[in-house]
């Protein structure tokens, strides 16, 4: 930490800043003088130069990519052609089938990685739903001590996910995690599981850590949930003597389904993406505990298959792309996308 | 109607009370322990970083492992970098998104369906995707291990998410309070700019601390685009001292509280409107 860190730092974001800010400048001068000359409708110009920067921002930084990357999936690019990489159909289906057929990385094929990452998701969604509305249920009664419960039970929400994944990673050592010592004042050395080393108990690690680091998120919008409910409705089912039970699946779910359906979309997106808690908790030792997406980290950053790894990439945007349809259409998710 | 629950609804019996306090306890336990877990390895002495003690506050807990995580001067330029980083791509990305979002809530135009569409999708792709040509175009624009490479990657990152938040609370806003200053003929500059921004300072707030957090929690296109030891951020700062188990695990952990402290007080101070801003428009009043 030098005057002359901090020195240069400052002059190159400087540049930067000036730059973008130069071009945004002669952009929106264009789009106000096209409006008001040549198109003659001024009032509509104000809409153009205020969605301008998003619009453009977007293009360069998302649009453009992800059309390089189809590009790329049409070539041999990798470690030794990465600076002439040839480009062609054929290059395309050989990418293709390479990820259907031989092996993502040294050990697993694409199957069993779409298996995984499938049970993983499935796992972990479940897992935030039902214990999200069960604290938010009872978060939601009558109950001592409310405030101090929401406050410690939302603290790994507010936590920075790469410290989570990182000490998460260190507890689940085989000599200095608590898990394993734990494990061995209860039932002695043999006890203590091999979390680092053995790929089933990784994947468990995966799990506990990410069941940890994402129950309090739905468990508070569950809450918001909850208090939308009409306290008329419970009334109405106490007069007719329903119990708790009843009101629960009568009542209750019922009417936070709707509410909820955008947030388990969400969660089930970003669980299917998580790069962080696989990456952390295996950290490559195995092959057996990765997702789609460290599988796809490593094809192109590990081994430098760029193009493979990018036809890689679209197959599983088309899976996560088709799972959200799915999803959609069956629960009417997000219907209000659009008004 | 008050939300109190009446006679009609009985209240939870003594049983009932004592397992739902049994099942909180339980929760804000096993939520809590990794936690303190952090804070108890560094206070623990260089000597003993890797005993098998359980407890929470060792008996001769020190500052030391803080101490020398900051005299190794590393630490401070990794709190730079993050920080320079993160704090100008919030700028950038909140101002694209409050501009646009006030569009979008206000007008009608063609494309907005499919504008609005594509903000959604873009959640979908996964991150990893995008990294390998923004690297790839990085590499040839020779601007990987620069900071204008990684602030031009992120400042887009949290647009869409920052675009659903603000449009939701300027619907909010009655046309009503535009429609008046029109008519007192203020040009609709000055009506964005005086009138309707100043009104929703809480949603640019909470956008401005998403943007902020999203790139100051960033690991993955940072640990590809910044990977001189001189322009880590803490993300890989952390990495690399978990990394070396056995010597800087009082040191990472040391630097984890460090880190941590402010982002949750942020976090607690914030996410009452970040959570409205989730389930807005979802749950009908």
């Amino acid at each position: 930490m030098s005057f002359e860190i901090v020195a240069k730092s400052l002059s190159q974001i400087g540049i930067t800043l000036a730059l973008i800010l130069i071009a945004f400048g002669i952009v929106e001068a264009v789009i106000f003088l096209v409006y008001n000359k040549v198109l003659k409708a001024g009032d509509k110009a104000l809409t153009g130069m205020l969605l301008a920067p998003a619009v453009i921002g977007l293009f360069l930084l998302i649009v453009i990519p992800l059309i390089y990357e189809l590009v790329l999936s049409f070539s041999n690019m990798n470690l030794h052609h990465f600076k002439d990489p040839s480009f062609g159909i054929t290059y395309f289906f050989d990418n293709i089938k390479r990820v259907f057929t031989t092996k993502i990385l040294k050990k697993m094929t694409f199957w069993p990685l779409l298996f995984q990452t499938v049970l993983w998701t499935a796992i972990q969604v479940t897992f935030h739903v039902v214990l999200g509305l069960m604290l938010a249920l009872i978060l939601n009664s009558k109950i001592r001590f409310k405030e101090l419960y929401k406050g410690i039970l939302i603290l790994p929400w507010a936590m920075p996910p790469v410290i989570s994944g990182l000490t998460w990673r260190g507890e689940f050592h085989s000599e200095y995690g608590f898990f394993n010592i734990i494990l061995r004042r209860l039932f002695g050395d043999a006890a203590a599981i091999p979390w680092m080393t053995d790929g089933f108990w990784n994947f468990v690690a995966m799990n506990i850590t990410n069941i940890w680091m994402g129950v309090p998120f739905m468990m508070v919008i569950c809450l918001g949930a909850l208090q939308g409910v009409p306290s008329e409705y419970y009334e109405a089912a106490a007069m007719d003597g329903a119990g708790k039970g009843t009101r629960l699946f009568q009542i209750t779910i019922p009417l936070i389904k709707p509410v909820l359906a955008p947030s388990v979309m969400l969660g089930i997106i970003w669980t299917f993406n998580n790069f962080n808690v696989p990456y952390f908790i295996n950290q490559f030792m195995l092959e057996t505990s990765d997702i789609l997406v460290t599988a796809l980290y490593r094809a192109a950053f590990t081994y430098n298959q760029y193009g493979f790894a990018a036809a890689f990439a679209l197959v599983i945007f088309f899976i996560l792309f088709g799972i959200s349809i799915i999803y959609m259409k069956k629960t009417g998710a997000l219907k209000a996308v659009g008004d | 109607m008050k939300k109190n629950s009446t006679p009609l609804i009985q209240q939870d019996t003594l049983i009932e009370s004592i397992i739902k306090q049994i099942v909180m306890i339980v929760f804000s336990v096993v939520t809590i322990f990794p936690i303190l877990r952090i804070i108890s390895v560094s206070l623990r002495p260089g000597d003993r970083l890797l005993s098998t003690s359980l407890r929470i506050i060792p008996l001769d807990a020190t500052w030391d492992n803080y101490i020398t995580l900051i005299s190794n001067g590393k630490f401070f330029l990794w709190i730079w970098n993050s920080a320079i980083i993160t704090l100008i791509t919030a700028v950038i990305g909140l101002s694209i998104a409050a501009f646009s979002a006030y569009a979008v809530s206000r007008w009608k135009f063609r494309g907005r369906s499919a504008l609005l569409l594509f903000l959604l999708g873009t959640q979908m792709i996964p991150a990893a995707m995008l990294i390998i040509p923004l690297f790839i175009i990085a590499t040839k624009l020779s601007l990987v291990n620069t900071y204008s490479g990684i602030i031009l990657a992120y400042s887009v990152q949290a647009v869409p998410f920052s675009i659903w938040i603000l449009k939701g609370y300027y619907d909010t806003i009655p046309r009503s309070l535009e429609e008046a200053a029109e008519i007192d003929g203020a040009p609709k500059m000055y009506i964005f700019f005086k009138i309707i921004l100043p009104l929703t300072l809480p949603a640019l707030a909470v956008a401005f601390l998403f943007n902020f957090m999203s790139s100051w929690n960033e690991f993955m296109l940072a640990s590809i685009m910044l990977r001189k030891s001189t322009m880590h951020p803490w993300t890989l700062g952390l990495r690399d001292l978990q990394g070396q188990y056995q010597t800087a695990w009082g040191q990472y952990s040391a630097g984890s509280v460090l880190i941590s402290i402010p982002v949750v007080f942020l976090f607690y101070k914030s996410s009452r409107f970040l959570v409205s801003g989730l389930t807005m428009g979802s749950v009908k009043e």
